[in-house]
């Protein structure tokens, strides 16, 4: 029963027995590991390490199997544990250009150094149920393994820079702003806006790039790459004056090629949207990228023709799953005291309206 | 890991420091929304992420505090507040308005005159008043720096020439000090006068990144027209519990025959009335009626 | 020297800056009450409620400035130890430390703009005596009129005029503090 005016906190502490127990299930099925849900819903820990913004496979499972599976609530919870991590420092930016590639595919050209590397996909899987996996204990067969040239993947945009058909990005040396740390004031920039995006909800952005390609604001994409694989981050250390290698990450990067008949400020060539996630996130940085482009409009000169994902403010206010569900689901919270007003304010208005519709069909 | 492990009221120093500074200039310009850094907070947002934070820079171990939703103490949503800031900071709680030195609110200001050393501290969804006329945040900033309000009179206006009053009940724009237009929060209208008095108020939105304040015996005016007076009403009734005319209360529906009952929105109010003595037309229906508020 | 650096910050630097910012919020909150405030204690000539307002303030994030009153070796390294913030010049500074006369003049610090009046200066006053009696203030945090024996009054007056923007102000003395947000009138007592 929901208690609304005493005992509300009796009520809460037995809410939170029973979710307990409903978390756990039937207790004659045997309960999941973290390390399970760490290796076999690989996807699902990937999705809560990007959007809750923290690379920790093992936490982010954790959060998932005390979320029930709510992947909303699994990335709220790595974020409020994210925020009371102390900051040692920051990593010196990833080259992604020496990834060590599980997938590797381009949209644009049929073959390219490095070659088109499939990869693990359920891009031509055929979306049939597969029943076999309802019985456990099946072994599944051993993918074969070729033998790959070792050494760097050129990226494709490398390419089409050196005929310099695409956009050439300028070379940053500043530290980024950290959407984290300060307040969000307009207009921002595109490190911000891609940091929105990267840690933004997967089918929030989803939807905002489908929209551009039906003609909300169209950008005319293609994947001119999609990558997916391990990085070594490193991390300067003063004491030391070099960078050493912390650790490793699974990544997955998106560049498109975007058509670009060139502006009043730029001449035509092609220009580029990008996508960058934590973990196997595809669908995820695909989308990234081309609302990326699309908020790049005003640096390229083009025009805004008020699609929603060209509106910065629109898509950066709202792309944050963790503050909108927040804010959609308190309004299941008490609102005893506006409704009173609210009640008191449309009986007194119906109440004038009917007298003088009274009024009116007297005379 | 337990709760030593966080810091004292939760949020670490720096990230204190942060919302304190914002706090000093919020209170340097009354109305102005000082956009700050919120934190993610182990609650959701919406669900008063602002004034916990606006709370955790201003306690010290030697407050009392008093949190209330809805004018009451025990509400679900104040319980967790309450209990968060038992566990973090290890502060003193009441329910006694009179006793508490911070009072984290949501909708409501207690009935009870506020004094000097307390702070008040408003939980506030959307802090921006001119929102809902318009939705860009450069646009609405743009406004505020050039104290065009011109938009929200017109809005005022439409609604007395359409329902021959102001159609806003609740979160009822104010102008403070003669400067910034202001939302008071979703506070009953009839709460808006209490705005001007001898405590510290203080407005945090998490969500929204902004924190806002008011002090003490600031001059706050709920916008209105000189042939259309502000109005702060409330429902023609006395409270059904403890008798009092003059509080604001909540209508609570008592059987399926359309019956129904208004009692104090403010329970610590209500509950001090009828332990001095005062009854109302209900007193001793209660148990019957509504075994929940009794005790 | 050393000891002089590394000494002197808060001894439980979470509750003892809960109790200092309380101190300070109250004091701007209520122009013309002197409130006592400490905790730190800074080489000389910094004051410990001055010291205190540093560390409770101040971090790495924030540029201080600091007036030749107070610009010595022994200060600016316990500020860096203590809190970290930047030295800046008094055009860039989100506070500054000194004497009256030390601070001026108050043009060259920054006010705020119109969209963001909060991109303005907080300096910290170190006064030879803090007294309530002085100047009169009216404004918000004052019930009437309050009084406050500030170093003079044009210059306030002048701030006041460029509300909503505009400094704000702690006055210290020993371990006592008043503030003086940019809102408040002031005139001569």
């Amino acid at each position: 029963m929901y208690v609304a005016v005493k005992g509300g906190e009796r009520a809460i502490d037995n809410a939170h027995t029973w979710l307990a127990e409903e978390r756990r299930g039937d207790v004659d099925i045997s309960e999941l590991s973290t390390g399970q849900i760490r290796e076999q819903l690989a996807l699902a820990v990937d999705r809560v390490m990007a959007e809750g913004s923290l690379y920790d496979p093992d936490l982010a499972a954790l959060a998932i199997k005390q979320a029930r599976g709510d992947m909303i609530e699994a990335v709220f919870l790595i974020r409020a544990y994210r925020t009371t991590l102390p900051r040692f420092g920051a990593s010196a930016p990833i080259d992604t250009g020496a990834m060590a590639c599980d997938r590797r595919i381009s949209a644009t050209y049929k073959d390219l150094p490095g070659g088109q590397v499939l990869g693990p996909t359920f891009d031509y899987t055929h979306r049939l149920l597969d029943f076999a996996l309802a019985a456990e204990g099946l072994e599944p067969q051993e993918a074969p393994e070729a033998v790959t040239d070792a050494g760097d993947l050129p990226h494709v945009t490398d390419f089409l820079a050196q005929e310099d058909l695409i956009q050439r990005e300028p070379e940053g040396t500043d530290t980024p702003r950290d959407l984290t740390r300060e307040p969000l004031d307009f207009p921002t920039d595109r490190p911000l806006r891609l940091q929105a995006l990267s840690r933004g909800d997967e089918g929030f952005v989803l939807s905002m790039a489908y929209s551009t390609q039906r003609g909300y604001g169209r950008n005319h994409p293609f994947v001119g790459e999609l990558r997916i694989g391990t990085v070594t981050v490193e991390m300067d250390i003063p004491e030391l004056g070099f960078a050493i290698e912390i650790g490793e990450a699974v990544l997955t990067e998106c560049e498109t090629v975007n058509q670009f008949t060139g502006s009043k400020t730029e001449p035509p060539q092609f220009t580029r949207g990008y996508g960058l996630t934590f973990g196997r996130c595809e669908r995820k940085a695909i989308s990234m990228a081309l609302v990326d482009r699309a908020m790049r409009w005003a640096e390229l000169g083009e025009d805004n023709v008020g699609a929603p994902a060209q509106d910065e403010e629109f898509v950066l206010y709202h792309a944050d799953n963790v503050q909108a569900s927040g804010f959609l689901e308190h309004i299941k919270l008490p609102h005893y005291v506006d409704f009173q007003s609210e009640l008191e304010l449309i009986r007194r208005l119906r109440t004038e309206a009917m007298a003088a519709q009274h009024q009116e069909a007297a005379e | 890991m337990t709760d030593q492990a966080y810091n004292f009221a939760y949020l670490d120093e720096q990230t204190k420091r942060m919302i304190r500074r914002a706090i000093l200039k919020g209170v340097a310009v009354p109305g102005y929304q000082v956009p700050f850094a919120s934190r993610e907070m182990p609650m959701p947002y919406g669900w008063g992420t602002g004034g916990v934070q606006v709370s955790a820079a201003c306690l010290t171990p030697d407050d009392t505090l008093k949190v209330i939703d809805q004018g009451a103490d025990d509400t679900t949503n104040a319980v967790s507040i309450r209990k968060f800031f038992e566990k973090t900071a290890q502060v003193a709680v009441t329910e006694k308005t009179g006793e508490a030195t911070v009072i984290q609110t949501r909708h409501r200001i207690p009935e009870e005159t506020l004094t000097e050393d307390q702070i008040l501290v408003y939980q506030v969804p959307i802090p921006e008043p001119l929102r809902f006329l318009e939705p860009s945040e450069v646009e609405t900033r743009k406004m505020h720096s050039l104290e065009e309000y011109g938009l929200m009179y017109v809005k005022l206006y439409e609604d007395i020439s359409r329902h021959g009053e102001i159609a806003t009940a609740y979160a009822y724009p104010v102008r403070v000090e003669d400067r910034y237009v202001m939302d008071p929060s979703p506070i009953p209208k009839f709460d808006n006068p209490k705005m001007e008095g001898a405590a510290l108020q203080l407005f945090g939105a998490g969500r929204e990144q902004r924190i806002y304040a008011v002090p003490p015996y600031t001059k706050v005016v709920s916008l209105d027209f000189e042939d259309h007076p502000f109005d702060p009403s409330k429902a023609p009734h006395p409270c059904a519990l403890c008798g009092a005319e003059d509080s604001y209360l909540d209508e609570v529906i008592t059987d399926d025959q359309g019956g129904r009952m208004f009692v104090c929105s403010d329970t610590d109010f209500c509950g001090s009335r009828r332990a001095a003595g005062f009854t109302g037309e209900m007193s001793g229906a209660q148990d019957t009626h509504l075994g929940a508020v009794g005790e | 020297m050393q000891n002089a650096v590394l000494d002197g910050g808060l001894a439980d630097p979470a509750r003892d800056a809960a109790f200092a910012f309380r101190a300070a919020l109250d004091a701007l909150s209520r122009p013309g009450t002197i409130r006592q405030i400490e905790g730190a204690t800074a080489p000389a000539p910094c004051s410990a409620a001055a010291a205190t307002l540093i560390v409770t303030l101040c971090d790495p994030t924030t540029p201080l400035y600091v007036a030749p009153s107070h610009d010595t070796e022994a200060l600016r390294d316990w500020i860096t130890f203590q809190t970290g913030a930047p030295f800046a010049a008094a055009k860039d500074a989100v506070f500054a430390i000194g004497t009256w006369d030390a601070l001026a003049p108050l043009g060259a610090y920054a006010v705020g703009t119109p969209a963001y009046p909060d991109r303005a200066a907080t300096l910290i006053v170190e006064m030879p005596t803090l007294d309530a009696e002085g100047a009169v203030l009216t404004g918000p945090g004052i019930k009437d009129t309050a009084h406050l024996n500030l170093p003079e009054v044009a210059a306030f007056q002048a701030n006041r005029a460029q509300f909503p923007l505009g400094l704000d102000f702690f006055f210290t003395c020993g371990a006592r503090v008043a503030g003086l947000p940019r809102s408040t009138r002031v005139t001569e007592g």
